[in-house]
């Protein structure tokens, strides 16, 4: 039995050693991806493009004006002189944000009243416009806590006046520098493992069903299990491998760290490999041609990626959704990867995540199995 | 160039799509799965995030302090710790992404000195969750000092002057309640014009060597131009079709704005879809196996749109060196089309450098298409 398993796995191996192409697509682009994705994929917002309007043109509204520029969140590109130009300029996307200073703004500060300052957000970017705004409220916040507590010293505030403030102490853990590339780095070496190995074991079955090999490996004496166990053990170390390479690089160039512990990711890796060539199985059962296969794996692929919390919160998805989510193998093993890379967490928190990848995986390669078993009939 | 080879070879070409419903069925159903799981899952704002909280001091003030997080619709409080340790459980395995501590002596310092400090521990894993969710945090402890300011009294009972001397008046344009949404749903049609473009084109040329057809084709009279006019208009139509599909469904069923002109969206759709498929046809002549020409087709089409388009990641938050390679991403221009023609309601002239950049885009690939497919059999 386990040379004919043997004898799978090397004619695997061959025909992955003759396809320069296919080892090709194993390498680089994977490699390619996770350039693309470290560079590009970032909530981060800096240097946000600013518009000031200054209709006061007072100490108070140039201070105030002025701790915007001393802050690498903004970036002061026009000083406008007329309510239009500050329309122009965030109607032609020059600029994401507009703080205007309408006159009598020192005049209102000085008799100890409110003043307001106006700020237009361009929300067609409703990620960046909603940080941005919170920068603002902090920025104006803090010119109006060192304003206040000035007026109280210099006794201008009244007699009886007294700042009474709860400070927030913000602490950061896991990620201090709030690092954007240490959310997504791990997030990609996930997502590619899924899609390369998906893809890889699907149109390795569906092209032997295409050409008509599939045929002769079935009158050859090998039993149906043998042949699934001898397609299926190449794909799990080229898995294996991929992660490997792709994980070492990521982690080098963009020096993200890796805290925990690297057995639990290997667990974690071999439990989260079992979902994904049971998809890649179950989708060439279903599939007769490369094409189709290609695009049923893309029709699977994009929602599992949508769900699995590598970009867009869960627990921000509708409830139903959130259901949706505990179907997705990737959303567990994004848990151990990112558990493993950043927090450094152990066994301890992550079996629960362990716990639904293992029974993801051995329920799709029963079924996968099965349905192959009875294809080859 | 006749007009009946062309034909035929279009209706050649329809027919296998036709005859091939799964692949049909698939290219049609992308821009509602699509859709639908975006529309509803893509919500970069938070709700409801889990918070724990361990008061060290148990008093009026701090049970006030803390009722303020729970009145919060951004914050639910999951679970209330005795120590320190708990909370260092409870964010380790991921069962609150924020933790509130209120020191033993917080009433005492306010009371005294005026100034007090809480201490908020996030999870920042997830740094943009992160990032809100502080911001969030300040906006609810910052009301809970106004609050404390406007009802203090000095030691003689007095109520104390409050003093804010300024205040942010914020509007937001174009997408007034800054709806997730709004922002990503624009780009999705853009990634489904490029997902159907480069899974569908890519193939169509290999599978006839694949197949053994293209034998047949050569011996055939039709001439290069009209095998790649012929081969890519059913695609052409299904683009569009999606492109319908995705403005209505967006607009009717999601209820974003379409504050543009709906020609002005078809033209650009029309302008993107030539880019896309003349790209998926050139892969798809000079890689002669399906799954490398549909591997290559979705890099170089797929990728670019995800990720350098600004469909979901800000471009000019990209180091200056990616930011650059944008410009040579067509999709780029195609996504800022759309996210103007929805949101801001620009016109054709507002557009014209992203048009025009299209155009020229088309062009070119057209002609390196054109050029690409000799009929001999090497």
């Amino acid at each position: 039995m386990f040379d004919r398993i043997w004898c799978i796995v090397i004619k695997e191996f061959i025909e992955l050693k003759r396809d320069k192409w296919q080892r090709f697509r194993l390498i680089v682009p994977p490699l390619v991806q996770m350039l693309v994705f470290g560079y590009a994929a970032t909530f981060e917002v800096y240097h946000v493009s600013t518009v000031v309007l200054d209709r006061d043109q007072t100490q108070e509204s140039r201070e105030l004006l002025s701790r915007f520029t001393f802050t690498d969140r903004f970036r002061i590109v026009e000083t406008a002189s007329t309510d239009a130009q500050v329309a122009r300029a965030i109607d032609r996307s020059d600029a994401a944000v507009a703080l205007v200073i309408h006159p009598g703004f020192a005049n209102l500060l000085r008799k100890g009243q409110t003043a307001p300052l106006q700020v237009i957000v361009d929300g067609t970017n409703s990620n960046t416009a909603l940080i941005a705004l919170g920068y603002v409220n902090l920025i104006a916040g803090q010119y109006s806590a060192d304003y206040a507590a000035d007026l109280v010293r210099r006794g201008l505030a009244g007699a009886n006046a007294k700042p009474v403030t709860v400070n927030l102490e913000t602490r950061p853990w896991y990620n201090p520098d709030l690092n954007g590339r240490w959310f997504f780095v791990p997030g990609v070496v996930g997502t590619l493992t899924l899609v390369v190995v998906v893809n890889l074991t699907a149109s390795a079955i569906v092209r032997e069903r295409e050409i008509g090999t599939l045929e002769q490996l079935m009158v050859s004496p090998i039993r149906p299990f043998e042949l699934i166990l001898g397609k299926t053990v190449p794909f799990f170390l080229i898995g294996l491998a991929e992660v490997a390479l792709v994980a070492a690089f990521g982690t080098a160039w963009f020096q993200v760290p890796f805290v925990g512990d690297p057995l639990i990711l290997l667990l974690g890796t071999v439990l989260f490999l079992f979902s994904t060539l049971g998809l890649g199985i179950l989708i060439s059962t279903v599939c007769k041609t490369q094409q189709q296969a290609f695009a049923s794996n893309f029709f699977v692929l994009n929602p599992m990626f949508t769900l699995s919390g590598f970009a867009f919160p869960i627990s921000s998805m509708p409830v139903v959704l959130q259901w949706l989510t505990y179907l997705d193998p990737l959303r567990y093993y994004l848990v151990v990867i990112r558990g493993t890379f950043i927090k450094g967490v152990g066994l301890d928190a992550l079996w629960p995540d362990m716990l639904g990848m293992a029974a993801l995986g051995i329920g799709l390669l029963g079924i996968s199995i099965l349905r192959f078993r009875k294809s080859l009939d | 160039m006749k007009l009946t080879r062309l034909k035929a070879m279009a209706v050649k070409e329809t027919l296998q799509v036709w005859r091939d419903p799964f692949s049909l069925l698939i290219a049609l159903l992308m821009p509602f799965t699509q859709m639908f799981l975006l529309g509803y899952g893509f919500n970069l704002d938070i709700k409801h995030l889990p918070v724990c909280v361990y008061d060290r001091e148990a008093s009026q003030d701090s049970q006030a302090f803390l009722k303020r997080f729970q009145a919060s619709a951004y914050f639910d409080i999951v679970q209330v710790a005795g120590n320190y340790g708990e909370i260092t459980t409870s964010l380790d395995r991921g069962k609150c992404e924020l933790a509130i501590v209120i020191p033993p002596d917080f009433t005492e310092r306010l009371n005294d000195i005026g100034v007090s400090s809480v201490q908020a521990i996030v999870d920042a894993t997830d740094t943009n969750t992160a990032n809100i969710a502080m911001g969030y945090a300040q906006a609810v402890v910052g009301g809970f000092s106004t609050d404390a300011q406007i009802s203090a009294t000095d030691s003689k009972g007095r109520p104390l002057q409050f003093i804010q001397p300024v205040d942010m008046e914020s509007r937001v344009w174009f997408n007034e309640a800054l709806e997730s949404r709004n922002f990503i749903i624009p780009g999705i049609v853009a990634l489904i014009m490029a997902l159907v473009g480069a899974q569908l084109t890519s193939l169509t040329i290999s599978r006839e060597w694949e197949r053994g057809t293209m034998e047949l084709l050569v011996s055939t009279p039709v001439s290069p131009m009209e095998v790649m006019l012929g081969k890519l208009a059913p695609y052409f139509v299904i683009g569009l079709l999606d492109a319908a599909f995705c403005l209505i469904f967006g607009v009717f069923w999601f209820g974003v704005p379409f504050r543009g002109a709906v020609s002005t969206f078809f033209v650009a759709t029309a302008l993107f879809l030539v880019v896309v498929l003349g790209i998926g046809y050139l892969i798809s002549v000079k890689i002669k196996s399906q799954v490398g020409a549909a591997q290559i087709g979705l890099l170089v089409t797929l990728l670019p749109t995800a990720l350098l388009s600004g469909y979901a990641f800000p471009i000019d938050q990209m180091p200056p060196p990616v930011q650059a390679v944008t410009y040579l991403v067509f999709a780029r221009y195609y996504v800022t089309a759309l996210k103007a023609l929805f949101l801001k309601g620009s016109g054709i002239f507002d557009l014209a450098p992203q048009l025009l950049a299209m155009v020229v885009y088309a062009a070119v690939v057209a002609f390196l298409a054109a050029r690409a497919f000799r009929k001999n059999l090497d």
